[in-house]
């Protein structure tokens, strides 16, 4: 720990670092679907959700000149840039992995080619039609497979959830973590979906009762521990903190943003060297440090939610709660917008919003800093949103205002 | 020990494993058929290794060898799937998974299915020994390793 301490510092002193050189100057996405139900093609979510964002920050669109996607998404930058009629593309950028590890480290990677100089307006995007191109959630269908998944496959762990199940179960049980903390994450979900019309969980809020008498996916995870399957698109702007300054009287800051895997965290086989991990411990103090923030300071936070579970190891990676007061805190009441200590998904996330990838979370964290969030908490200056818990890169972000600067 | 007494634990029809095409894992899949339980260690380090890579991750080096070890290990986490996601499974009812880690072996960690009551209770440290399952007309013919609660 001492050894990561010192080079934590080595960065800051060296005053490199991402701490509010970029903004997102605007947000966009389309209608959120159910799974399959899209009625436009994936190409042209993605799209409109990049129109969104630049009618959203009042740009040309013509003016982007770099794109950052992530998960192999299938809408190409050379095939955006001819769609919206671009003089100049200048920079592209893929971030490897599937799921949503890359929510935030789209915004790391546009954010830093922008403090680079290699492009001015740079789209974070994801699209996802998956009934045009089929699902996350169902298993291999091969006669054979080689490779890592051999050794999973044959064995029935195929879907997400079973890949990620015995995370929980090991945390759960190394620290004594309830179930009650993960039911407070998807009712907190819900609750705050049922004033977001986006949401697709909309009009549709969830009971404790209704939680604990959902059916087993796979133990320990119930129907409502798991995330949905939708279909939509989502795009962020990011470009200069003087340009955003030019289109915004407030504008959204890139306080930090990071991606974050340990050691042999990607190993095969269940086998990274700290499994019951949301893979944040390192990745989480450089984000701190990068901001200048500490997670006293974060006033809202989207923690993505592949499964419940995840979510706890995350905060409690994050420095917002511990192993040991979990049970305490991550209760329903705590995670409301309206009033909680520590404001959660307040958009429905992953579970009751959308599941974009997790790039609308990234989206609602922006929200929350120019305080249009459909759960708004007040007085946000640290908005902080993090994704894909437990991959092997997972990434995290804080947005802020320029208070936060000094 | 021991091999299954008949059938198989999960239906057949899911996705059979097969060697990578480099050559890198076909140790392993060749043990598993000679009712051996092969790793790797590194030569240099002596380390043990799963997955199986190229490299030791211990020290780097790319001397990484092969060698049996005893077929025991005790569980380290463990979950019981009830929602199937692929069709051959579709009637089959709850089964269990287990991760499983070596601790003659530096801890490394295995995935297979947990043999017996798919309804049992599993407790976390309990020891179990491998279970070969053979699976003669796969293409190419291969066999699985499963655990099983030590002396049930």
């Amino acid at each position: 720990m001492h050894n990561a301490w010192l080079r934590f510092a080595a960065v800051s002193e060296s005053g490199r670092g991402l701490r509010g050189r970029t903004a997102v100057a605007g947000v966009g996405e389309t209608t959120y679907y159910k799974r399959g139900q899209s009625t436009d093609p994936e190409f042209v979510l993605v799209v409109k959700a990049i129109l969104a964002a630049c009618e959203d920050a009042g740009i040309n669109p013509r003016e982007i000149d770099g794109f950052c996607s992530y998960s192999n998404d299938r809408n190409t930058p050379a095939r955006l840039a001819n769609a919206l009629g671009l003089e100049e593309l200048r920079y592209s950028n893929m971030q490897w992995g599937g799921g949503g590890g890359g929510a935030a480290a789209v915004v790391q990677n546009a954010a830093s080619a922008v403090h680079a100089g290699s492009a001015n307006v740079v789209v974070a995007y994801r699209g996802l039609a998956q009934g045009q191109f089929g699902r996350f959630g169902q298993g291999g269908r091969r006669p054979a497979v080689r490779g890592e998944f051999a050794y999973t496959l044959p064995y029935g762990v195929m879907s997400p959830a079973q890949m990620y199940a015995m995370r929980t179960t090991r945390l759960m049980w190394e620290h004594g973590i309830d179930r009650s903390a993960m039911r407070a994450v998807a009712l907190a979900a819900y609750h705050h979906a049922q004033n977001n019309p986006r949401a697709v969980m909309y009009g549709r809020p969830l009971d404790a009762e209704t939680y604990d008498s959902s059916r087993w996916i796979t133990e320990p995870f119930r129907l409502y521990d798991c995330c949905l399957e939708n279909d939509g698109g989502a795009a962020m702007i990011v470009t200069s903190a003087e340009r955003a300054a030019d289109l915004s009287d407030t504008p959204v800051l890139v306080l930090a943003a990071q991606q974050s895997g340990g050691h042999r965290s990607g190993a095969w086989v269940h086998n990274p060297t700290d499994y019951a991990t949301s893979s944040f411990k390192l990745g989480a103090q450089h984000l701190y440090e990068q901001a200048g923030v500490t997670p006293d300071d974060v006033d809202v936070v989207q923690s993505y939610e592949n499964f419940t579970g995840a979510v706890v190891m995350s905060l409690i990676e994050h420095g917002l709660c511990t192993y040991e007061n979990a049970n305490e805190v991550l209760t329903f009441e705590n995670l409301r917008a309206d009033g909680g200590s520590i404001p959660l998904n307040t958009s429905g996330g992953n579970l009751a919003e959308c599941y974009m990838h997790g790039l609308g979370m990234q989206i609602e964290a922006v929200r929350q800093v120019r305080g249009d969030s459909t759960n708004q908490v007040p007085n946000v200056n640290v908005s902080l949103s993090n994704a894909g818990p437990m991959v092997e890169i997972a990434s995290t972000a804080i947005y802020g205002t320029a208070e936060v600067l000094g | 020990m021991s091999s299954l007494a008949e059938g198989t634990y999960l239906p057949e029809g899911l996705t059979q494993p097969a060697p990578m095409r480099d050559g890198m894992d076909a140790p392993y899949w060749e043990g598993t058929r000679e009712h051996e339980l092969r790793v790797q260690r590194c030569a240099d380090c002596g380390t043990h290794q799963w997955g199986p890579d190229w490299v030791c991750h211990a020290c780097q080096s790319l001397n990484v060898e092969w060698v049996t070890v005893e077929p025991t290990a005790r569980i380290y986490s463990w979950q019981r799937v009830h929602h199937p996601v692929h069709p051959a499974l579709a009637d089959h009812g709850p089964y269990i998974v287990v991760l499983v880690e070596l601790p003659h072996a530096d801890n490394l960690r295995m995935i297979g299915n947990l043999l017996g009551d798919p309804m049992q209770d599993i407790v976390i440290g309990s020891d179990v020994e491998a279970v070969f399952e053979d699976h003669d007309n796969g293409s190419p013919p291969y066999t699985l390793v499963h655990w099983q609660v030590a002396g049930s």
